[in-house]
């Protein structure tokens, strides 16, 4: 298996966000604005990149029987690694997360992947694979937080730009959060099927889609 | 069968006579979509002439922006997805003119186009476009402005005699600045509704009462305050409502359940703690109650099927209101009761549902549940 393969497919193909539908708790409440998203992923990314590092390590000595709070103490070890480092060296980002950074111990991407990556392969492809899914994060958290950010106060990065004053504060919420989360997915879903439709094939809609009211497969009809 | 024993046994059935359906072909009355949402405009036209009215040319600069813009949205996602235009339903119309009743007079171009945006695109075409929507969008896109933009959604500008009168502003005296000094200079100025004074001088049992006079009903009633474009002047509002109940497109159950439940409601509240709110008669005038009763709750798409279903809904909408009003952080909560309820009316139309002939429920009937199996 490509060392480089299992690094990007946690950006767009396997993304953990926009196709595993995973972590959707700290992708809505950290997204709010730009520093606080980009941070956050890169926290998680630190905690992914470690925990299924270990874990593949010690993937043969752990009993099966124990094996999920194993992993769990393994992350808890990161998360507290990482908290102390934001609390030492960048304690605005560690305010700013507040709760949210310990929460990472329960976030669903660290351990469905030590479940479903790390305790199955060797330990390079492990650390590009938490590497990677930690990437994909980053990604879709700083671009909601750039968008949201920039909607609810005309700002990106804390820069003003000198766009309008009065934002949409309600992108800033959970809300806003909730919508502009959707028409990502939406917008996602609609480049797949771009995509799908150029090579010669036909997109299919996963089976539990209700289809029967909405016609946004529409759009992506080149006439 | 023969005729006799047919006879027979329509004279057993109550209302049977009612339930003749013979076979095709059958004679279209001739309504369609647009047909209804031009028959909505004209029921609009007295809201939309009071507003013109109370606010003149603020008016008229809300109701062409928001107007322009749904149609303009609606044509631009017919577009996008290479449909045939819906604009000729009417539908987009009716939205941008009841969003435009449901803006402050000043609301900017921006703020219209991100209030159309919101409730075309966003509550109305991506549930499925007309008849697919659970909420409704002018009341979606009124919350969702409430919400993202609460300084120009609040600030409420009126011409100088809706201002409250002097004897109100005296009572209210700690609560609102007195504007009554520029009243000579000005033609329009901002002041408070009724109904936001009421939420910031709760407790204070002269300003109740000053508020719920006979003076100032009469000026609720005809619209002389602050507040909405189209949600100030009740009258108009009646007549609207009333033609519309006339044309049969809205159920009578909603409203009269809605209005019904907020006086009783206020009515037990203000007799208890007459410090906390004003009376029935100054909710129901106030605020979006009336336009929110006859022109929001009763949208086809989202209001209940069946008459009691109905009744339920306007009930539950009217509490809802009150509670908001009364000890809620706004000070008027109609369009967000209305959503609230909106979402429950799949719900209300399965325990509304009309039975067959005949029926009886499984457990009247001794039917034991097998275990795990649901009803």
């Amino acid at each position: 298996m490509s060392f480089f393969k299992e690094l990007t497919k946690g950006l767009w193909k396997e993304n953990p966000v926009l196709v595993l539908v995973l972590g959707m708790c700290p992708t809505l409440a950290t997204s709010s604005d730009a520093i606080k998203g980009f941070s956050m992923g890169l926290a998680t990314t630190f905690v992914l990149a470690g925990s299924n590092l270990v874990i593949s390590l010690i993937r043969k000595i752990v009993p099966d029987k124990i094996r999920i709070p194993c992993y769990i103490v393994v992350i808890a070890t990161f998360v507290t690694v990482v908290k102390l480092l934001l609390q030492a060296y960048f304690p605005s980002i560690f305010h700013a997360l507040g709760l949210f950074l310990p929460l990472i111990v329960v976030n669903c991407i660290v351990l469905g992947r030590a479940e479903a990556f790390a305790s199955k392969h060797g330990l390079i492809s492990s650390v590009a694979d938490g590497i990677g899914m930690g990437l994909g994060f980053t990604c879709v958290l700083g671009t909601l937080g750039c968008i949201r950010e920039f909607l609810a106060s005309g700002t990106i990065f804390s820069i003003h730009m000198q766009l309008w004053d009065t934002g949409f504060s309600i992108m800033k919420q959970a809300p806003g959060g909730f919508i502009l989360l959707g028409l990502v997915l939406g917008g996602m879903n609609l480049l797949n099927m771009r995509k799908a439709k150029k090579n010669g094939g036909k997109y299919t809609p996963p089976a539990d889609f209700d289809c029967r009211h909405c016609s946004i497969c529409k759009i992506s009809d080149e006439q | 069968m023969n005729d006799t024993m047919k006879q027979n046994e329509q004279k057993n059935m109550p209302g049977c006579e009612m339930l003749v359906m013979s076979t095709s072909p059958h004679v279209h009355e001739g309504s369609s979509i647009s047909k209804i949402m031009m028959q909505v405009v004209l029921c609009l036209l007295p809201v939309i002439a009071a507003s013109i009215w109370h606010f003149r040319f603020h008016a008229v600069l809300v109701i062409f922006y928001c107007s322009a813009f749904c149609l303009i949205f609606e044509q631009l996602w017919d577009m996008a997805l290479h449909q045939k235009s819906t604009l000729k339903d009417g539908s987009a119309l009716v939205t941008g003119l009841i969003l435009a009743l449901n803006l402050p007079p000043t609301a900017p171009w921006w703020l219209c186009m991100t209030g159309c945006f919101f409730a075309i695109i966003i509550v109305k075409q991506l549930f499925g476009g007309l008849g697919q929507n659970p909420f409704n969008p002018a009341a979606a896109a009124r919350a969702a402005l409430l919400a993202g933009f609460s300084g120009p959604m609040m600030t409420w500008t009126m011409r100088a005699p809706a201002m409250l009168p002097p004897t109100v502003q005296k009572a209210a005296a700690d609560f609102v600045t007195s504007a009554t000094k520029h009243a000579a200079a000005a033609d329009f100025q901002t002041g408070a509704t009724p109904l936001g004074l009421a939420k910031l001088a709760s407790g204070s049992e002269s300003v109740m009462d000053a508020l719920s006079t006979s003076e100032m009903y009469w000026r609720y009633f005809i619209g002389n305050t602050g507040g909405s474009l189209g949600e100030t002047c009740a009258l108009a509002i009646l007549i609207g409502g009333l033609g519309l109940m006339f044309l049969r497109l809205i159920k009578w159950q909603v409203p009269l359940g809605m209005l019904g439940s907020i006086a009783l409601f206020t009515g037990i509240v203000h007799a208890f703690a007459p410090e906390l709110t004003p009376g029935p008669v100054f909710h129901i005038l106030s605020g979006g109650v009336m336009i929110g009763a006859f022109f929001m709750a009763t949208d086809m798409v989202t209001s209940p099927m069946t008459g009691w279903g109905s009744l339920f809904f306007g009930i539950m909408i009217g509490m809802l209101t009150c509670i908001i009003r009364i000890w809620g952080g706004y000070p008027e909560g109609v369009s967000f009761s209305i959503l609230f309820m909106n979402a429950l009316v799949p719900l209300i139309d399965r325990i509304f549902r009309p039975h067959p002939f005949g029926w009886t429920s499984t457990r009247a009937a001794g039917v034991q549940m097998r275990r795990g199996e649901i009803k």
